[in-house]
């Protein structure tokens, strides 16, 4: 402050006074603001209708063999049901079924802290092998070169062919939780090899798998019969 | 000014393209340049994106130049920047969120191509609006062009593909070392090496690269 007192104390004929500097930058903030707004409101409903598309191909991604899928959400009881026109903000699970009608897996959107900001995932879990059997990085702000590799690595994605989340014998927590491991020191079904140079990327994948699998696998696992039935 | 209007106008648009190209000339922008050109797609995306939000900004800059104190200009100029980086970033997931994931943060960095920045400091607040965009303009594409003639050279040799389409043929082994971090500046390097030995040839008064390959190949014939 006691620049700026000093600067404006200067006897300068071209000086701008406070006032003038104050109400340029809040104009125009004001004004971008807007613009920001309007753009924004303008390309929302393209950007869902992008942003579903994507979401559905890539369910056919993380479940191998799944040909059709169906969305559920859990109600009030803890039923699964099928969503309705207000389900949209639920969580949901979507159940990819094969040719012959049969279950493949779940898949499930999971989120977390990545590198720089939230991390967006997508999972498939297969209730029969009680494995993640594929994964898919829907948004992730990490750095290019290095932990964006999460998304392209593929010894890193090898990880996610059949990592093992199966529960413990109550039926509610994981036997093994998932576990980050240096990269190449992976001995069990449960490790993630992690990437070199890109740990805390690996690490937030690792997280938001354990989190979110420990929390829906005996979700799903209790409602199996109405998954299969279909 | 003896020179025509139309004259101004025309070596004011030309000069971003060839004589002050941002990349191969002054060298500005280089993130970018380096980092998304492993595709013709992804070269030409950030390309676009940038002279969008260039051309923009340098219009506003350009149209409140005489409102602005000198002293809150920078910070002002980044703002507008800033403002129109966002609209980019909105836009371009609406026309494809493919090429946006696959851009990632350097839609945001585009903020901080300081190509920009100095347009914006350099010519639009000195100039009026016409002249402002056709500089922008000018700039925009000379900056796409060389980010274009980076990510051909790097998708060609690196995937064996131009825009995904094979070119050499299936038993073509990719040079891998393309597609990746230091495959962009070996490229960058070699443009930069032909851009400069074709400079020097001019300065020496030697007769143009162009002039000498159709005079060779008239004679031929």
């Amino acid at each position: 402050m006691s620049n700026t007192n000093q600067n404006e104390a200067a006897p300068q004929a071209e000086q701008a006074s406070s006032l003038q500097m104050v109400s340029s930058m809040g104009g125009i903030g004001f004004a971008a603001g807007i613009l920001i707004v309007l753009t924004f409101q303008f390309t929302l409903p393209i950007i869902t209708i992008n942003k579903a598309r994507v979401l559905e191909q890539s369910i056919f991604q993380v479940l191998p063999g799944a040909t059709q899928k169906t969305a559920y959400v859990l109600d009030a009881s803890g039923e699964f049901v099928h969503p309705e026109g207000e389900g949209e903000k639920l969580f949901k699970y979507y159940a990819g079924y094969n040719a012959n009608g049969e279950l493949v897996g779940v898949a499930m959107e999971a989120a977390g802290q990545g590198f720089q900001e939230t991390l967006k995932l997508l999972y498939g879990y297969s209730p029969d092998k009680e494995c993640i059997i594929g994964i898919k990085v829907l948004e992730s702000k990490e750095t290019p070169g290095l932990g964006d590799k999460i998304e392209k690595d593929p010894i890193f994605l090898k990880n996610f062919v059949a990592l093992d989340v199966s529960l413990a014998d109550d039926r509610q927590t994981m036997r093994n939780p998932i576990l980050l491991v240096k990269p190449g020191e992976k001995t069990e079904e449960w490790q993630i090899d992690a990437i070199t140079g890109a740990t805390i990327s690996s690490r937030a994948v690792a997280n938001i798998l354990r989190i979110s699998s420990a929390k829906h696998a005996p979700i799903i696992i209790k409602n199996l019969e109405l998954l299969k039935s279909n | 000014m003896a020179e025509p209007q139309q004259n101004q106008n025309m070596e004011t648009f030309l000069k971003g393209i060839w004589e002050e190209n941002p990349v191969f000339v002054m060298a500005l922008g280089m993130c970018p340049v380096l980092a998304v050109t492993n595709s013709v797609v992804n070269a030409l995306a950030i390309g676009l994106a940038s002279t969008f939000v260039l051309v923009m900004s340098s219009a506003l800059v350009s149209l409140i130049r005489k409102l602005i104190p000198k002293q809150v200009r920078i910070a002002t100029y980044i703002l507008i920047i800033a403002t129109f980086v966002t609209v980019a970033e909105y836009l371009l997931q609406a026309i494809s969120i493919e090429v946006h994931k696959a851009l990632g943060a350097f839609i945001s960095l585009i903020v901080v191509n300081c190509m920009i920045l100095g347009r914006a400091e350099a010519f639009a607040s000195k100039n009026s609006v016409g002249k402002a965009i056709l500089d922008a303009l000018g700039m925009g594409m000379g900056f796409t062009i060389a980010v274009l003639s980076l990510g051909i050279v790097r998708e060609v040799l690196g995937n064996g593909t131009f825009i995904g389409i094979s070119v050499f043929g299936p038993n073509f082994e990719p040079w891998v070392i393309m597609v990746l971090p230091g495959g962009a500046f070996f490229v960058l390097g070699g443009w930069l090496l032909l851009f400069n030995w074709l400079k020097e040839r001019k300065e020496e008064g030697k007769p143009a690269l162009w002039t000498l390959i159709f005079s060779r190949l008239s004679k031929r014939n």
